[in-house]
């Protein structure tokens, strides 16, 4: 059943939330896929479920039905320690409101996924060459000379790519961005969207950027429309 | 990794946290000093306690004693000779002290104590509590000629001056017999004016009088008991006017008190002196001075008997209940006095025998060796501890309880710590959702505000220890600081006979003090640690 071809796969996943007295469903069988070096975008009204679809697949939530495959492996009924280690190692977030680490600055905010990862005595055997891999992509981002800032001292484009830099600092198999450009201004927010293209263009870095935008949506290879927790054909 | 980091961090950032552990600090520091303090205290009071008790008391029922000391010493080397350092035998019966003041006699309840000048010192600390420094070398019951310590000879600070005992031994003596002889003159002089206009020499014997005043007494330099000076009086003159003329049977002539002494006695110095205001101890009688001693005989039933003594020395241990309750006298004489010696044979009696262990004999294992071999009907034998059993109970309760009290406030400190990581744990909810956005397990999370805690918990006992250890170090010169600032006495010797407070800092105590506001620092970052654990990562990360 499991298929080559996709790297990582919703397949009919249902959520709902309780709200007041009633049920909210969300996603009401969702089947979702993002091939291997693909660059999808999910497209909806706020509301439709887009980001519960992508927190589902970044495992920061588990489906009340169906399921989440990653690489040809259902992930979503891991236990919670193999699904950290998956958020830690295989999955990379950037979120709309950047959530960096106020008390770390721009080097270290994205050196965090490898501070989870490593004990301290990994971390001193690690340290160095981790602490060049982060320094390098922060250079590539243009934030060379900001290593050592904090988050509140940078802009918020500048906020955005530390956040993409610690995503891609796990070398992780998938980017899944949840409107990362939703709070930042025009320029700021194409410059992001070129960092994304390249990335998957010549890294081959798989991506779904979540987005209301059409305009942005259509940078993406393939468009997924969500509505009403569907998934509506384009 | 990034649990350190965090909890480094957020040590760092949120100084707030800090101030919640100033009473984890201030509660580790108030147990050290209170701690410190009370271990001194009860040192000390042990030491004094000690200090005239011996290691080991065997005593009889009976006031009246037992027979034969030798025979009973031989049978305690026998049973445990192994531990035993030395023994000496006393006698020990209640008896009133009475004594002139002004003309008013004071008289007071006593345990008047039979001692062996010889082996005394062996078996206790008895000696080194006497005011003249050839007493506190070897013991004698004979008046000294002067040269008592007019400074607490104990103080390792400048403690209370004694500007009375300066004089005090034979010149005191001397003085006193030549007063009383001139005052007897006087009144002689004038029962034979019959209430005449005053003559000349009584304005003499006045001016003799005002300038022989114990207050202005100075002692005669390089002056011997053998190189008299008030030849004025011929010896039997003032004999046959002495107050204190007594006949004693076994010298069947009357004595002369200037020269000669009654038998010597050590009082406690509570007894006769009380420590004024200004920290000066005031005397009512000296050495020197005599005193009357009524006490009861050792036949069936008791008779009371009454003989005069010359107190030759005092006794201070610091230990209240003893220096104005104890007084010591030659054992042979009080054995002579009381009828405890055989007349037959020639065999004394005494009360008890104090036995001295050598170091690092078991107290109570010879206790227990001694009380299989002697019955328990005729016998007490009971180690110092038994002795102030009650008192050492009672301040071993009082620092139970103080602890319980002070721990208190550090369990009222973890509160504090529970409440501002409540706090930080609200304030860090996106933080928290970030962390398992990236992979962060929920115990590592939990970890993060455990480890939160026993930092902080560890800045605030160290911060504690080193403000304990300060205050303990320092107390007494803040003692002085806050006497000199209030002008008050906070400490006053008068009430407990120390000079400075006492303290000692013992290793587990503080051990346990620190170990223990730690944990409850942790215990209290428990409850925040599992919230922020259970926290779901996708509300978290909406949290604003």
């Amino acid at each position: 059943m499991t298929d080559r071809a996709k790297l990582l796969e919703a397949r009919g996943v249902r959520k709902s939330y309780r709200s007041g007295g009633g049920r909210l469903d969300v996603l009401r069988g969702v089947d979702f896929s993002l091939e291997p070096g693909g660059f999808v975008s999910v497209i909806g009204q706020s509301g439709s479920g887009k980001s519960t679809l992508l927190h589902l697949m970044g495992l920061l939530d588990a489906p009340d039905a169906g399921e989440v495959w990653l690489g040809g492996e259902r992930i979503d009924d891991l236990p919670a320690a193999r699904r950290d280690r998956l958020r830690n190692t295989a999955i990379g977030m950037v979120f709309q409101a950047y959530h960096l680490l106020p008390e770390l600055d721009a080097l270290e905010n994205v050196l965090a996924p490898l501070y989870v990862r490593y004990s301290l005595a990994a971390w001193l055997r690690e340290g160095p060459a981790a602490r060049a891999r982060a320094r390098g992509l922060l250079e590539r981002f243009g934030l060379g000379e900001r290593l050592h800032h904090k988050p509140r001292q940078l802009s918020g484009g500048e906020m955005q790519r530390v956040a993409i830099a610690r995503a891609l600092v796990a070398e992780p198999r998938v980017l899944l961005a949840d409107e990362p450009t939703g709070n930042l201004d025009e320029e700021s927010g194409a410059g992001i969207l070129d960092t994304l293209s390249e990335l998957n263009r010549r890294d081959g870095l798989s991506i779904v950027l979540v987005t209301h935008d059409q305009v942005i949506a259509r940078r993406a290879d393939r468009i997924v429309r969500l509505a009403a927790g569907r998934v509506e054909t384009v | 990794m990034y649990k350190l980091l965090l909890c480094w961090r957020y040590l760092r950032t949120r100084w707030i946290a800090l101030a919640s552990v100033i009473s984890v600090t201030l509660g580790v520091a108030t147990m050290i000093v209170v701690n410190a303090v009370m271990a001194g205290f009860s040192h000390e009071m042990q030491t004094r306690i000690h200090g005239i008790l011996s290691d080991i008391v065997f005593e009889s029922h009976s006031l009246s004693g037992f027979q034969d000391p030798k025979w009973h010493m031989e049978e305690i080397r026998r049973a445990a000779g192994d531990s035993i350092a030395g023994m000496t035998p006393t006698v020990a019966v209640p008896a009133m002290l009475s004594f002139q003041v002004r003309g008013q006699w004071v008289t007071r309840q006593v345990m008047f104590i039979g001692i062996d000048e010889s082996s005394h010192a062996a078996a206790s600390d008895f000696s080194r509590y006497l005011q003249h420094p050839e007493n506190r070398r070897q013991l004698s019951f004979e008046l000294r000629a002067g040269g008592y310590d007019t400074v607490d000879s104990q103080a390792e600070t400048p403690g209370p001056t004694r500007p009375a005992l300066e004089g005090a031994g034979w010149p005191h003596r001397r003085m006193r017999v030549e007063r009383e002889r001139l005052w007897r003159e006087r009144q002689e002089a004038q029962e034979r004016a019959a209430g005449g206009p005053a003559r000349p020499v009584d304005q003499q014997v006045d001016a003799v009088l005002a300038a022989t005043a114990p207050a202005d007494i100075r002692p005669p330099a390089g002056e011997t008991p053998a190189a008299e000076t008030d030849a004025d009086a011929p010896a039997a003159d003032a004999a046959r006017k002495d107050p204190f003329k007594t006949v004693r049977p076994d010298e069947g002539r009357t004595m002369d008190p200037a020269k000669e002494q009654f038998t010597g006695i050590v009082p406690g110095i509570g007894l006769a002196s009380f420590r004024d205001s200004t920290g000066v101890d005031r005397f009512l009688v000296l050495p020197g001075d005599d005193v009357k001693i009524t006490f009861p005989t050792a036949g069936t039933p008791p008779k009371a008997v009454s003989d005069t003594f010359t107190i030759i020395d005092f006794y201070e241990s610091k230990m209240s209940e003893y220096d104005s309750n104890f007084v010591f006298v030659p054992i042979a004489a009080l054995q002579r006095m009381r009828g405890m010696i055989d007349p037959q044979t020639g065999i004394p009696s005494i009360n008890s025998i104090q036995v001295k262990l050598k170091d690092g004999a078991d107290l109570d294992l010879v206790r227990d060796q001694l009380r299989k071999a002697f019955p328990a009907e005729l016998y007490a034998i009971s180690t110092w501890r038994d002795k102030q059993g009650p008192l050492l109970s009672a301040v071993d309760m009082e620092m139970a309880v103080l602890n319980i009290l002070l721990f208190m406030i550090i369990a009222v400190a973890g509160f504090g710590i529970l409440a501002i990581f409540f706090m930080i744990v609200v304030e860090k909810t996106r933080d928290i959702g970030i962390l398992k956005s990236l992979g962060a397990s929920s115990t590592g999370v939990a970890g993060i505000f455990l480890g939160y805690g026993l930092f902080l918990g560890a800045v605030g006992a160290g911060a504690g220890l080193a403000l304990g250890l300060a205050i303990t170090w320092n107390i007494n010169r803040i003692r002085a600081a806050v006497e000199w600032y209030t002008g008050e006495r906070v400490f006053d010797p008068s009430i407990y006979y120390f000079f400075k407070i006492p303290t000692i800092v013992h290793p587990a105590t503080v051990f346990w003090i620190i170990a223990g506001a730690v944990a409850i620092a942790v215990a209290a970052s428990v409850l925040p640690a599992l919230r922020a654990a259970r926290l779901h990562p996708v509300e978290a990360l909406r949290h604003d």
